[in-house]
This record gives structure tokens, sequence and C-alpha cells, in this order.
């Protein structure tokens, strides 16, 4: 080979690793819902492996985000709709709604979900938006739980998170135990499961950014579910785990469990200082 | 050659090579030396086009879905969460390349992402229908490494 063709090879292949570079990249955009800037990009927390944490947004396409920025556009607003004809309605034995007891939601929630999981003394475990609704079902109104997925789950669940739209994420882990169960998280994020043996992290920090086929890696944020997903409509957080954990060819572990509730309080820790952006639209 | 030869050639090589296939070398057994994995899995040459199609498929190999591959331009969506692999012949012989998909931890570090596709040092909890199973199976590994040999 000549000097002059190897530089020309080395100019393609310098070429060629620039635009894997610009493929790699999250967007240099902001997002905006409704007119309300979001903190879509948060300097982590001590200790977290990036320096910065970045919303999912940022990795879609300009379509995906299009969508999102719109609530008259956001699919996932449909619902937040029902969620919210839910909040209104009278359920169980107590003949109670939740607006009996909490009122105007877009009072009595607002900036409640962004503190999400907690800890919850009754159980001593953490608890989610999720089992907080059905111990309020049980407890107070004399209904029956929630089936995961189930029953207008998540929709209650993405009408109580989104009247928390645009608040950071902010976990007080000084409650309870719960330290002990973000440390629990923190090793079900770095555990390689199944056949394919991948843990969280190998997709979402050791390859963040980059593609696996069509899709970008992200971050792997949680701070907009339940999410609205083009592919399968509203989809709750421990159906997501689920999922990922699926597609590494390993058994899944059951909703709410002690695993994925860790990984919960663990992984949301990682996106403090972002937004909750529920219902946020995905590929 | 006499008709000596030519009758133990023609009664020993086709033992020969049935005795290879039939001892197929084992998940755990295979032997990883500083230069790769220098002995065929099965004794039987890997086919090109069958491994192209291994190499491609979702459910077997799916390399694609992490690297790009110039040689299948026309499918689309190309991952890039492992390096490109034109011209990876060049860089590694078939030794190394076979020692890489049965497990690229070997060969790279234990943080290394590609799974080990015939390992059996897997995950936590794998999906009962898969248990004890390899991703690839020891001729499907034969022509993945024979395709990528091609990619000069």
């Amino acid at each position: 080979m000549t000097k002059r063709l190897m530089t020309s090879g080395l100019a393609l292949a310098m070429l060629l690793a620039g635009m894997v570079g610009s493929r790699a990249d999250p967007v240099d955009d902001t997002l905006v819902i409704d007119g309300q800037e979001m903190i879509s990009r948060a300097k982590a927390p001590e200790g977290h492996p990036f320096d910065e944490v970045l919303s999912g947004w940022l990795f879609r396409e300009g379509e995906t985000r299009a969508l999102e920025v719109d609530s008259f556009e956001n699919p996932g607003m449909l619902a937040v709709e029902e969620g919210e004809a839910i909040w209104n309605t009278v359920e169980g034995t107590a003949g109670k709604s939740c607006a009996s007891c909490h009122d105007d939601a877009s009072v009595s929630m607002k900036g409640i979900a962004a503190n999400y999981p907690k800890w919850d003394a009754d159980s001593k475990k953490p608890i989610n938006i999720e089992l907080q609704i059905n111990k309020c079902r049980t407890e107070n109104m004399g209904a029956e739980a929630y089936e995961f997925d189930k029953g207008g789950q998540r929709e209650l669940t993405a009408f109580i998170k989104n009247q928390s739209l645009g608040v950071p994420v902010q976990l007080d882990l000084t409650q309870g135990d719960l330290q002990s169960w973000w440390e629990k998280g923190k090793d079900v994020y770095y555990t390689r499961t199944g056949q394919l043996n991948l843990s969280c992290a190998s997709c979402h920090e050791a390859s963040m950014g980059k593609y696996i086929r069509a899709d970008h890696l992200s971050q792997g944020q949680v701070n907009g579910f339940p999410t609205y997903r083009l592919n399968s409509g509203l989809t709750s957080l421990h159906n997501r785990f689920r999922g990922c954990i699926r597609d590494t060819r390993a058994e899944f572990p059951k909703a709410f469990s002690d695993e994925l509730m860790a990984l919960e309080t663990y992984v949301t820790w990682r996106g403090t200082g972002l937004s909750v952006e529920t219902p946020s639209v995905r590929q | 050659m006499n008709w000596r030869t030519t009758i133990t050639a023609l009664v020993f090589v086709p033992c020969l090579v049935a005795g290879a296939a039939a001892a197929e070398v084992a998940p755990n057994d295979v032997a990883f030396g500083d230069d790769g994995v220098s002995v065929s899995l099965t004794g039987v040459q890997g086919d090109v086009e069958a491994g192209a199609a291994a190499f491609k498929d979702r459910g077997l190999g799916n390399c694609l879905a992490c690297h790009a591959n110039k040689d299948m331009s026309k499918d689309l969506f190309h991952g890039n969460v492992g390096p490109s692999l034109d011209g990876v012949a060049e860089r590694y012989d078939e030794a190394m390349l076979r020692e890489i998909v049965i497990n690229a931890k070997q060969v790279f570090t234990s943080e290394t992402v590609m799974p080990g596709f015939y390992s059996l040092d897997v995950g936590k909890d794998v999906v009962k229908a898969r248990e004890g199973q390899t991703i690839l199976s020891a001729q499907q590994v034969e022509d993945v490494v024979a395709y990528l040999g091609t990619l000069k």
C-alpha cells in the first residue's frame, strides 16, 4: 500500500469514526412541554457513574421527541385523562374516591411523585406510587388492590405522576432502611442475567449513547414512567424492567418484588435532578 | 500412492472425519490457548454461507445488533456497541476469531458486553427453556468463524 493510500484510508477511518461519534450523541436540545421547560440534563449526584444525568428524551428521534412537547400531541395524555376519571370515581365499601380525601390532585399531588419511592414503615419496605395507591384502596377505600398493570393502575399512576410534571426527582434515602434497599438495587443493576449475560449497566452505562440495531441506548432513566411507548402504548416501570430482563433470556422477577423495588429505588436515584416527565414518549 | 495406502486412506480418512464430528468439543472442554482456540469445535469445515445466515439471524448470532458490517450493507440498522467487523479477518486469525465468538470475555475482559456464544458461563436466572444450552451450536460457531474469515 502506498503512503498516499494509507493516508486517505486513515482520513476515511477518521471520517467514519466521526460519523459514529455524531450518531452516538444525545441531541443538544431542550425539552419544553406546553411552554414549561423540563430539566432534561442535570449534574449527577455524588457517587454516580456519570457526570451528568440525561433524560431518555434526548436519545430519541425528532418525531418521537416532538410528540412529548405538546400535551395535545402526546398519546400518553389519554391515559392521564382516564386516570383523572378514576381519581374522581367512588369505589369500595367506604364510598370514597381518591378525591374524597385528596381533593384537587393538581394541588394535593403536586410534586409528590418526584420523591417516590419512599420508605413505608408499615411494610418496612420501599413503596412506590402503584403500591401507595393499593394501600389507599385497601386501607381507606375498602376496595381491592389493583393487580399489576390492571384495572387502571397504570392510568391512575400516570395521572398522579403527571401532577409533578417538571418537578426534579429527589429521593430521601435517609428514610428508614431505604439506603440499604438502594445498595441492594445497585447490586441488581450490576448483576448480569440470562443466557446473554447482560446487566442493566452493560447497555445503559457501558454502552450508553451507542446503538443496538436502531435502538439508541439511553441512560435508562425512569423519570418519565409510566411512559408511552410507540410500539406498546402506556408502559409501567416494572413492566419495562421485566421486559429488559426477559430480553437477556432470563426468568424475570415479579412486579413489585423486593428485587424490583430495590432496583426502582436505585434507578430512580440515578435520575436525581431530572424533571418528572410522565407520561414521556419513547419508541 | 500404491493400492495399500489408497485403501488405508479410503478406510481411515472418513473414519477420522466422522470421529471428529462425533467428538464435538463441549462448551466446558474448550481449550483456550494464548493464541486463541486453534482446534475446530467439530472437525467439520465451517460453511461461509451458513455462517453469514447465523451472523444475521436475530435469534442466533444477531451480530448486526452490535456490529456494523459493510458486507451486509443491504441490511438496515447495524449497531455500534462493538467495533465494526470490516476487515476483522485481517486483525485476527481463525483461532482468535473462534475464541472471541466462543467467549469474548476470555480474550478481552470480564467487563466485555459481548455474550459468549458457546459458553455456559452465563448470567443468573437463565430462562428455563435455555438452561444448559449455548447461544450457538458448535457447528454454528464454526460457520460464523468461516464467514468472519472472509471479511478482509
